[in-house]
Formats: C-alpha cells, sequence, structure tokens
C-alpha cells in the first residue's frame, strides 16, 4: 500500500516535469508536431476526423519506437472554423510551440490562410484535404496528401468512357464554388479531348433549391451520363428531382458527395449513382482494413475520408523524418518533396513537383442507402 | 413542344409558392398600406412548424395524404398566430405613426425572426420528411407529371379559391374590402378595424404558411433564411400583379414562376435571380399599378 502510493507520487512528479517541460516547448525529448484543425464549428467534423486520424498513427509510429529515437508529439490548435483563425492558430503552433510540422487545414480557404505562415517560417506543412490547386502554390514548403480538383475531374471523364461507355454527357455544376466549377472544367476538357460530346452545360447557384427547369433541359438533350460536381446538400434534392422527371441516367460526382447525409437526404434517389473520393472504407486492400478495424475499435466509428487522409498525412510525415535523418527544416522539406510510392490507406502516394500528392482515386457506388467501393482509376 | 410543356409544368408549380406567399404581401398593404417585409419569414416559421410537427406526430417516416393534410393544418394554425402576433406586438403600436415607421420596424421584425430561426433550429439546413412518396402519376408524350407536382398545384389553387370566397362572399371579407377602400370611413359605419386587420395577418400568414409545406414537400430543404429571397420575389410578383389586388398577386406569382423556369431552362440559371428584380425596375417606371391594379386617382 504504501509503495504503491510512493509510486504513485513518482508517477505524479515526472507527470508534473513533463508537462512543465511542454509548457516551454523546448526541452521535450520529441519531436512536437503542431496540427491546425476546425475542432469547432460549421465543419467540425473534418477537423476532428482528420484529428482522429492523425493521433491514431502518431501512436502506432511511437508504439514502434517513434522516429530518429525520439517520440512525435502533436500539438492540435483549434481554428473554429474561422478563415483568420487558421492564421492565429498556425503563428501559436510556430512561435509558441516551435513545431517542426504543421498539418492541417482540411478546408482550403483556411490552408490559404495557414499556409503563408507556415513558408514564412520555414516550417513544413502538409494538408491532409485541400484540394484546391491554388494552395500548395503559396511555396515550397507547402505539401498536401490529396490529390487536386482538376485530377477528380478527368477520373470521372474517363470512368464514363471506360466504365458506362457514355459519349453523350451533360453537365450541371454550382457556378459560386470553385471546387465545382474547377471539377466541371476537366471534366469537359477530358471528354472532348476523348471523343465524348457534351450535350448540355448547365448550371446553379449553391444553396437553390429548385432544378427542374435545368433538369428538364438537360433531359431534352438526351445524355448518357449527367456529371454533377457539387456538395451533398443540393445533390440530393438534384437527384430527387432528377427521378421525378423519368430521368434515369447516372449522376456523377466527386468528393462532395462523401458524406453520410447524401444518403439521408437522398434516400432511393441517389441509387445507382458514381463519385469519386480519396478512399473507400469497404476495400478488400489489407492495409485499409487494418486501418479501419484499428479506427472503429478505437473511436467506435467507420473512418471517413477525413480521417484515412489524417492518418496518411501523419504517415508521410513520419517516413520523410526519418529518410531526412534531422528535425532540420530545409532536409525535412527536402525529403517530404521526395516521397514517392509510400504506401498510405488512400492508395500509393507519390508527392509530384507541384507538391501535390500523385495517386490514385476510387470511384465509390451508391447502392441499397450505403457506399460501395466500385473500382479504382489510376494517375496516370 | 414536350420540352417546352414541361417547363411551363415546373414553372407553374413553382410560381403557385410565389403566388401563396405574394397573397400575403398584397392583403396586408390593402388594408394598411404597409409592405411587411418580415412575410418572407413568416413562410419560413411555417416550414419549422411543417417539419417540427411531422416529426412529432410520428408522420416522418411514414407518407400518407392524411399526414400531409395534419401537418399542413397544424403548421397554418402555429402562423396564423405568429401572424396575429406579430400586428398586435410590432404594427399595431405604430398605426398612427405614419409610413415609414411601420416599414422600417417591419424589416426589423424580418430579422429578430432569422435570427431567433438560427438560435432555435440551429443554422444547418435541415431536410423536410417526404410526407408523400414520390411518383409519376401521369405522362403525356415526354411530359412527367409527379404526385408532388400535382399536390402542389391542387392545394394552392384550393387555398386561393378559399381566399377568393372569404374576400368576395363573406361578411369579413366585405369588412376587409371596406377598410381596404377607405379604413376611416369603415370605421365609422361600425367596422372593426383593428380586428379585420389581424385576421387580414392570421390569414397572409396561413397562406404563407402552406406554401413553406409546399415547397417542403417539393423541394426538401429547409434553413432558418430560406424565407428573404423568396420574400423578395414574391414581393415583386405582389408588384408585378399589382399590389393591394388579390387575383394580381396569384397572377403575379405563376408569371414570375414561369418567366424563372424559361430563363434558366433556355437562357441560364446565371440571370434567374436578376430577372425577377428587372420587372420590379420596369413596372415600377412604366406601370406602377401593375397588371392588375386600378389607376389610383389623387384625391382633392
Amino acid at each position: 500500500m504504501r509503495g504503491a502510493s510512493r509510486a504513485a507520487a513518482a508517477a505524479a512528479s515526472l507527470l508534473l516535469l513533463t508537462s512543465c517541460g511542454s509548457e516551454s516547448g523546448k526541452n521535450v525529448s520529441g519531436i512536437t508536431v503542431g496540427h491546425v484543425a476546425s475542432m469547432t464549428g460549421d465543419t467540425a467534423t473534418f477537423g476532428r476526423s482528420a484529428d482522429q486520424g492523425i493521433r491514431m498513427a502518431v501512436e502506432e509510429i511511437n508504439a514502434g519506437g517513434g522516429v530518429l529515437g525520439q517520440q512525435l508529439q502533436v500539438v492540435t490548435e483549434d481554428d473554429r472554423s474561422v478563415t483568420e483563425e487558421a492564421r492565429t492558430a498556425a503563428q501559436k503552433l510556430i512561435q509558441r510551440d516551435e513545431v517542426k510540422a504543421l498539418l492541417g487545414e482540411v478546408a482550403s480557404s483556411r490552408s490559404l490562410a495557414a499556409a503563408p505562415e507556415a513558408q514564412r517560417a520555414h516550417v513544413p506543412m502538409i494538408s491532409p484535404g485541400s484540394t484546391n490547386p491554388k494552395v500548395t502554390e503559396v511555396g515550397d514548403y507547402i505539401f498536401r496528401a490529396c490529390f487536386i480538383d482538376p485530377f477528380q475531374g478527368a477520373v470521372m471523364a474517363r470512368f464514363a468512357k471506360d466504365e458506362l461507355h457514355a459519349k453523350r454527357l451533360a453537365i450541371l455544376f454550382d457556378f459560386k464554388q470553385d471546387y465545382s466549377v474547377g471539377l466541371a472544367d476537366f471534366f469537359r476538357d477530358t471528354v472532348k479531348k476523348n471523343g465524348g460530346e457534351i450535350v448540355a452545360d448547365e448550371r446553379y447557384t449553391s444553396g437553390d433549391i429548385e432544378f427542374r427547369a435545368q433538369l428538364t433541359t438537360i433531359r431534352a438533350a438526351n445524355p448518357d451520363a449527367i456529371f454533377v460536381p457539387g456538395y451533398y446538400t443540393e445533390l440530393g434534392l438534384i437527384a430527387k428531382q432528377a427521378r421525378e422527371l423519368g430521368i434515369t441516367v447516372p449522376l456523377l460526382g466527386g468528393d462532395g458527395w462523401d458524406s453520410e447525409k447524401t444518403l439521408e437526404i437522398g434516400g432511393d434517389a441517389v441509387n445507382g449513382y458514381f463519385f469519386s473520393t480519396h478512399y473507400a472504407a469497404d476495400s478488400d486492400n489489407p492495409r485499409v482494413q487494418e486501418f479501419v478495424k484499428g479506427f472503429t475499435a478505437k473511436y467506435g466509428a467507420t473512418p471517413d475520408a477525413m480521417a484515412a487522409l489524417g492518418y496518411d498525412t501523419a504517415g508521410i510525415l513520419a517516413d520523410s523524418l526519418k529518410r531526412a535523418g534531422s528535425t532540420d527544416a530545409q532536409k525535412l522539406r527536402d525529403a517530404i518533396a521526395q516521397t514517392k510510392n509510400y504506401e498510405g490507406v488512400t492508395g500509393k502516394i507519390t508527392i509530384d513537383p507541384k507538391r501535390n500528392a500523385r495517386k490514385d482515386a476510387v470511384v465509390l457506388k451508391i447502392d441499397g442507402g450505403k457506399f460501395h467501393y466500385y473500382r479504382t482509376v489510376s494517375a496516370d | 413542344m414536350d420540352n417546352l410543356l414541361q417547363q411551363l409544368l415546373n414553372g407553374i408549380t413553382w410560381g403557385s409558392i410565389y403566388a401563396l406567399i405574394a397573397l400575403g404581401y398584397t392583403m396586408v398593404y390593402g388594408v394598411l398600406r404597409l409592405i411587411n417585409f418580415a412575410h418572407g419569414e413568416v413562410y419560413m416559421m411555417g416550414a419549422m412548424a411543417g417539419y417540427y410537427a411531422a416529426h412529432a406526430l410520428g408522420f416522418a417516416g411514414a407518407p400518407s395524404l392524411f399526414g400531409l393534410v395534419v401537418v399542413l393544418a397544424v403548421s397554418m394554425v402555429a402562423c396564423g398566430i405568429l401572424g396575429a402576433a406579430i400586428e398586435r406586438i410590432a404594427y399595431r403600436p405604430l398605426r398612427s405613426a405614419g409610413r415609414l415607421a411601420p416599414l422600417i420596424t417591419a424589416i426589423g421584425v424580418s430579422l429578430l425572426l432569422q435570427n431567433t430561426g438560427q438560435l432555435v433550429f440551429g443554422a444547418d439546413p435541415k431536410f423536410f420528411p417526404a410526407l408523400l412518396e414520390s411518383r409519376e402519376v401521369l405522362r403525356v408524350g415526354n411530359v412527367a407529371v409527379s404526385n408532388i407536382q400535382l399536390t402542389v398545384l391542387a392545394t394552392a389553387v384550393l387555398l386561393m379559391a378559399a381566399l377568393e370566397f372569404i374576400v368576395q362572399r363573406t361578411r369579413f371579407g366585405r369588412a376587409m374590402r371596406a377598410v381596404s377602400y377607405d379604413a376611416p370611413a369603415a370605421a365609422l359605419m361600425g367596422v372593426p378595424v383593428d380586428r379585420v386587420i389581424a385576421g387580414t395577418f392570421v390569414l397572409g400568414s396561413m397562406l404563407a404558411a402552406a406554401a413553406g409545406i409546399l415547397v417542403g414537400l417539393s423541394n426538401p430543404k429547409i434553413e432558418p433564411l430560406m424565407g428573404l429571397m423568396p420574400g423578395l420575389k414574391a414581393f415583386v410578383a405582389a408588384v408585378l400583379g399589382g399590389i393591394g389586388s388579390v387575383p394580381g398577386a396569384m397572377a403575379g406569382g405563376l408569371l414570375l414562376g414561369v418567366i424563372e423556369t424559361f430563363v434558366t431552362g433556355y437562357l441560364s440559371s446565371t440571370y434567374r435571380d436578376a430577372i425577377a428584380f428587372v420587372i420590379l425596375v420596369v413596372i415600377l417606371l412604366y406601370r406602377p399599378t401593375g397588371l392588375f391594379g386600378a389607376p389610383q386617382t389623387e384625391k382633392v
């Protein structure tokens, strides 16, 4: 009894010591990594999922002996889903915690706010899920672990041709979202390049609820498939109204559909539709299966795309640290840039000269109120 | 041709929602000479009331016509009470304060309801439960008519017919018309002006609530700011038809719905919102009394 309490006291004082250490951030025997994340606010699920994925990866890495003989430590700074706060959060992590690398943000607008801080301080930054091309154009210290918007547009155009044998294609996109416009542009170009035809090119505005006019025009053009690269909210309504007008050809989309809400709003109307995204939870890849099993056991929920991307982001960082052999910013940056064929749960990742992740996309099919892995579309 | 007919049907269905909201604007303007800018928010409240009623009464997972009628009734009653409360609390104390003060107050009430909505219901969009299973009831050539479009149209026509009956054939309707024609004279003749005005708000708000439910049925996404744009569009519809004129509001709403659908279908949805306000400017410049409004002569 006595011995036990003494041991507890010793442990407590040890804890006190380490916590004092992390306050100053300098004297810790570990490598501090910052995570700028939307833990609260409008897109809280993005930040929380990514954070869970990152922390799970870091725990596994530390359990395996850490990197460079040291343990990784993650400090998460909440930006409350506010663009300006992302910049402040990045500053705090760089100056107060003196992080060796910065992970985050998921949303492109917030990554664009945080990236200049990382670039100025020469702290390598990896965004898990920002797909807007501008993010990595901020500077040579900014990377991403996901593919970019133009790639997805091209992927779905190829999918429509190869898999659905669709020659006549229609587009219905949200002209107020850069994301949607980007996907539509590259879809259009790829279809034309591959000898297909765009028979209808219609647009809507975020927040719209009535799409019957556009859908009637699209129906009259008699397409083989319709590309709707928007977010899940509008998609659900579009799907219902399309069915009502007797449109039976499949709708195709991008990762903006990757949400449980697509199923909730769309109901039966979205069955038989396809969309491209970063990973499939029901893939038969053993690495994915292991990740899904571990994540479910730890957090009690199936990991979504952001959790998988967070997991891979931390993995790429650890891998780069090992190859760099040091935490020196310049060496670490170069090592991240040289990442090649990293085996992630979201695919085999290679960082290209523009610091974007080059990797495959998966296409999911919606059926019976669930997303199902359909096929992988390669980056080449 | 099929395409044209389908667009016409889409436009009329969409326009009947505008028409129901526009009726509230025009009736209140008729009796008070007030543009009730909070009217779009009453429409939002109608949809919200319907959403919560459907969930509370267990109609959310079980589509049935009976459920729709009950939800519609609950929401209309709730909004009728809301309309009466708005009139009593915000407008009646300002009855003698000229025309500008109530107009500003109306904008205030509108903002109050929007922000209360965000606080109480949350800013995230909600998805209106499917009260009817969507299916095709009629197909002529390539023109598909769904039971949802048919229900929206039938409900709108029924409600407008009921309103026309109330305005033209009942004592209350006669009193309303009297107040609209000359309020002081009506008061001298023993017409209870305050009660008639309150009744007008109740009627208008009930129609807005019905519009909210019909939108929930055919375009099932609702949120606290959903009243803003339809409110403005319905105001344009009321001006187009001739503000103060009941048949004018119906025609204006339908016309605006059809115009918007044709612009979206044959030109581009980029111009859709602009067109309503171009119409407003043109009407105010060249025919301020609208299509159905009688030209007013200044009394000397």
